[in-house]
């Protein structure tokens, strides 16, 4: 069973990769300025393979369930699959109010980029530990998920309009931050890629090292490793000796990752721009020509309208009563708990500003995008790097 | 200050922008745009109206959008701040937290800790913070609110053609028969849920206005919730101690005026097993080694009877046997008790055997309960041992004196008088683990250390928080509030005669997608056609310039 949900998974992962490929082929450049966007051939194949995905994914999702006892939230790898779901979930919900297939086009990509990220995690069924055991888990995870899956299309939303009405023709502040926008992205990417490789090649390299309390320790990486532990002595022989070694405070084997992935998305990067011959956010530009600006604006702001109570009621409400039956109170400034607050009080600012200052349009888009950094730093940095209550063990 | 009379006959309220019954421009400056700020209707809000007292410039203050922002936005970055390091609550106890934070991260750690971020969330001004969102809050809703209010409830069906025209959405149709079409739109639009309303020929259907107040009703809820987090300050209101139990032992439970008890009949740790748990998880237990499967304390509850005098033993009477464990507290009379710690295999009993040096004869064992030491142990025949010191977690003072560091047994040790009948007298003995003292030179007899006893200690949260119903409250009308808000919008269409043409004019406070597709679906076979949505216009001849 656990081997099937796993297929059910990658069947999923295909599908939606397919359904990315058929979102751009539904970009028909003939047709002027609509309201209505007339779903065509393409498109509707798209979003058929979208659906055929999402129902795959169910699949992997429940027969999980069914096979570790426990609802499949309970570690990274499974959490960030969910995340992955409940954004073609969003869009798919977002997609029936307003029909446009370019929204599928920047939406697909980021939830193909979160599953093959959550892939990278150890992919074991895990048992629950205590604190886990508890139906309010499910509820709680989940819910979140669901709402910051509906936020990011706000921000796949908020990314179209930046391709469109941000000027290409010259330099400025605005398509160098598009530019960082672009290349966090592909940066994911690399750290699929990079991560993937040595794991196909099986690399491995063991190192003792000597931790920020005196206490001797050992380390595995899975990459070679360029910044080494504290102290660290090599014990796998003939492997790659490290170039820099890092005090005990940061954990190198995390720093290693980090910087193998940015290598890796630079390298992307890098070949993009000497094929494309211009910014990566310049070549989308043909994409987006025929969209309605307004409709985008409305669809980024409509987003985080539908998002923002599930987000409250689910990574707040449901987390305090969490909080309060596994933890003995509802709230305990952990820096999970703390970033969750943050995440909700920026979209609480959004809120007002739009509502009342009238930020409109670029402002909006721009801020749709923070909103989304911030929901990916509390779901990779956070639990990663800031380790608290919630941390996963994920490495 | 002057009420403004309109030409309609209305009387607004000095301040009006937009009379609140026809829509007329009232105020010179929004006479120029080509599109009306419709946000509170154009009232008359105190805030934008009065700026001469001190109190003024305070509302003014606290009303302000912006302020507001700015409120969160500093709340949002320093609370960010807070989680680069751990807060002081979540450092292990092993040094003081200034030591603490440079030692383990330098002068970055230093500087975090000198500057206060080390205990941001209960620093003075973090609570500022909160506060003057709080009070953000309030005014600005009041502001806003009640001219908001009237507003809506004056207006009327037939509007002024400068508030119409000014409309995002609006349109005109020339030569249109209005008298036959005006029953199937009305007709149209109810059947839309519109709640249409017709004057002289003119019609005003509108739809969700509850949405309009959905921000206020959460921004109740969020002020209930704060006046609940403060609750906390008040004693009584809340409780938060820590109960270590032993097992076998019975305690007060603190904070309950001595009325209530628990017994801890036994701690279980289990872990997760490879070979007996579920297979699936092989591989996953393999990888992380061990795995903490449940943390259970057995208690037993108890009620004390009658009258507890201080320093006597009560009556006690059993309510019930639970199991504490995680995610599963037990619950009583508004305490909640929670596995939260534990510690096992405590020394809890030490065994002893009187025995001559010399020849290695032994007089009889005594057990020492290390929690609750008897002081006489008679060993019968003559023989007995007193206790006359204990040291449970024994250490070498200043002075050089033996003392003890708890009252916890993680290394204890005794002054014994052993009373043999050949010695009467007794001699003494200092026994700690691993060694003994013979303070007054060379002994008979010694204590042979013959075994120890250990027992697992429970380490519950007893928490009582009479706060939660005030929490609870506000969460629910936050979220009826926010869903009211955001998953309705109220939306307006007027359908009007103005010189014999037919002029439709629509407004929603969101989604003008939505608005748009009711009116073409509306509108459709009467004969009027679809209004156009001014600020796209705008911005598609804005975009064709550039092209
Ligand atoms: C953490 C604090 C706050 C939260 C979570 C919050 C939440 C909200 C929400 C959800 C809305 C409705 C937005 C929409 O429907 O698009 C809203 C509206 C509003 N809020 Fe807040 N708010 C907060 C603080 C404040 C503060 C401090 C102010 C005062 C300056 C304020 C003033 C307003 C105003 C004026 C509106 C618009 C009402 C309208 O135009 O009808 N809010 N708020």
């Amino acid at each position: 069973m656990v081997s099937l949900s796993s297929n059910l998974l990658l069947i999923a992962f295909i599908l939606y990769l397919c359904a990315t490929l058929f979102f751009g082929g539904a970009i028909n450049s003939k047709k002027g300025q609509v309201e209505k966007t007339n779903i065509n051939k393409w498109g509707g194949i798209a979003v058929i393979l979208t659906v055929a995905g999402f129902i795959s994914q169910l699949g992997f999702f429940i027969l999980r369930w069914i096979a570790s006892g426990h609802a499949p939230v309970s570690n990274m790898f499974e959490f960030t699959t969910f995340f992955g779901m409940a954004l073609v979930g969003a869009f798919l919900i977002i997609f029936a109010i307003y029909r446009t297939a370019l929204l599928g086009l920047f939406t697909m990509p980021v939830a193909v980029l979160v599953i093959a990220y959550a892939s990278m995690f150890p992919r074991d069924i895990t048992p629950l530990i205590p604190a886990l055991k508890s139906y309010w888990l499910y509820i709680h995870v989940t819910t979140a998920a669901i709402g910051e899956g509906i936020l990011a299309v706000s921000f796949a939303a908020g990314l179209i309009y930046l391709v469109k009405m941000i000027d290409q023709n010259r330099a400025s502040k605005r398509t160098f931050w598009l530019e960082v926008v672009m290349f966090g992205l592909i940066t994911t990417l690399g750290f699929v890629f990079v991560s993937s490789a040595f794991s196909l090649a099986d690399y491995h390299e063991k190192f003792n090292w000597v931790d920020k309390n005196n206490n001797p320790a050992e380390v595995e990486y899975t990459m070679p490793a360029l910044t080494g532990p504290h102290k660290g002595e090599l014990l796998t022989k003939g492997a790659f000796e490290p170039i820099l070694e890092v005090p005990a405070l940061i954990n190198a084997k995390k720093l290693n990752t980090v910087i193998w992935s940015f290598g890796g998305g630079v390298v992307l990067y890098g070949l993009l721009r000497l094929i494309l011959r211009k910014r990566v956010a310049a070549s989308l530009k043909p994409f987006v020509k025929n969209i309605n600006t307004d409709l985008v604006d409305e669809i980024s702001y409509r987003s985080v309208l539908i998002g923002f109570p599930v987000f409250t009621l689910g990574a707040l409400i449901f987390a305090m009563i969490w909080a309060q039956v596994a933890w003995t109170r509802f709230w305990g400034w952990d820096p999970k708990e703390v970033w969750a607050l943050i995440t909700w009080l920026f979209y609480a600012a959004f809120l007002h500003l739009r509502l009342s200052k009238g930020w409109h349009g670029e402002k909006s888009a721009w801020l749709a995008v923070i909103g989304f950094v911030i929901i990916m730093f509390n779901l990779v940095a956070v639990n990663l790097v800031i380790a608290g209550l919630h941390s996963y063990a994920g490495s | 200050m002057k009420d403004v009379k309109c030409e309609c006959g209305h009387v607004n309220p000095h301040g009006t922008v937009l009379c609140e019954a026809c829509g007329k421009v009232l105020d010179e400056q929004e006479k120029d745009k080509n599109l009306l700020d419709m946000r509170y209707e154009g009232s008359a809000r105190r805030s934008i109206t009065y700026n001469k007292t001190i109190i003024d410039k305070i509302w003014n203050f606290f009303s302000s959008v912006k302020v507001g922002v700015w409120l969160i936005i500093v709340t949002l970055i320093a609370s960010a701040i807070g989680t680069i390091l751990p807060q002081e609550m979540y450092i292990p106890p092993v040094m003081p937290a200034e030591q603490y934070y440079q030692d383990q991260y330098g002068w970055f750690g230093k500087l975090y800790y000198q500057l206060g971020f080390h205990n941001l969330f209960s620093s003075w001004w973090y609570l500022v913070l909160i506060a003057s969102i709080g009070v953000s809050l309030v005014i600005c809703s009041l502001d806003r609110v009640i001219p908001l209010y009237k507003a809506l409830k004056a207006q009327r069906v037939t509007r002024h053609e400068g508030f119409l025209k000014r409309q995002r959405v609006f349109g005109i149709t020339k030569n249109a028969q209005t008298a036959a079409t005006l029953p199937l739109l009305k007709q149209k639009l109810e059947a839309k849920r519109y709640h249409v309303r017709e004057e002289n020929g003119d019609l005003l259907a509108e739809k969700n206005r509850f949405s309009r107040w959905g921000p206020y009703i959460n921004h109740i809820g969020l002020i209930i919730f704060l006046i609940g987090a403060m609750l906390r300050f008040i004693p009584g209101m809340y409780v938060d101690k820590v109960l270590w139990v032993r097992e076998g032992e019975t305690k007060v439970v603190p904070e309950t005026n001595g009325k209530y008890y628990i017994t801890n009949n036994k701690f279980i740790l289990q872990i997760y097993d490879k070979n007996k748990d579920d297979q699936v998880f092989g591989e996953a237990i393999e990888r992380a080694g061990n795995i903490p499967k449940n943390y259970q304390s057995n208690v037993t509850l108890y009620k004390a009877e009658g009258n507890t005098v201080a320093g006597e033993k009560p009556k006690l009477k059993k309510l019930k046997d639970f199991g504490i464990r995680v995610n599963e507290p037990l619950t009583f009379e508004g305490f909640s008790l929670y596995q939260v710690d534990y510690k096992l295999n405590e020394l809890n009993k030490m065994s002893f055997a009187l025995t001559d040096k010399a020849t290695g004869k032994s007089f009889g064992d005594l057990t020492v309960n290390l929690n609750n030491p008897d002081t006489k142990y008679n060993l019968g025949k003559g023989y007995s041992v007193e206790l006359l010191s204990y040291f449970p977690d024994f250490e070498f003072g200043k002075d050089g004196e033996p003392t003890t560091k708890s009252r916890i047994p993680n290394n204890p040790a005794f002054v014994f008088k052993m009373r043999t009948p050949d010695k009467p007298k007794g001699e003494t003995s200092f026994v700690a683990i691993k060694q003994t003292i013979e303070p007054f030179g060379n002994n008979k007899y010694k204590l042979k250390f013959r075994g120890i006893a250990t027992n697992n200690v429970s380490g519950l949260t007893v928490r009582k928080d009479n706060t939660l119903w005030a929490i609870i409250l506000g969460g629910i009308i936050f979220m009826i509030g926010v869903i009211q808000g955001m998953y309705w919008n109220h939306r307006r269409i007027w359908i009007q005669n103005k010189s014999g043409e037919v002029w439709v004019a629509a407004h929603t406070n969101k989604n003008w997608y939505g608005i748009k597709r009711e009116i073409e679906a509306v509108l459709a076979d009467t004969g009027l056609q679809m209004p156009y949505d001014q600020l796209q216009r705008q911005q598609n001849e804005i975009e064709k310039e550039e092209a």
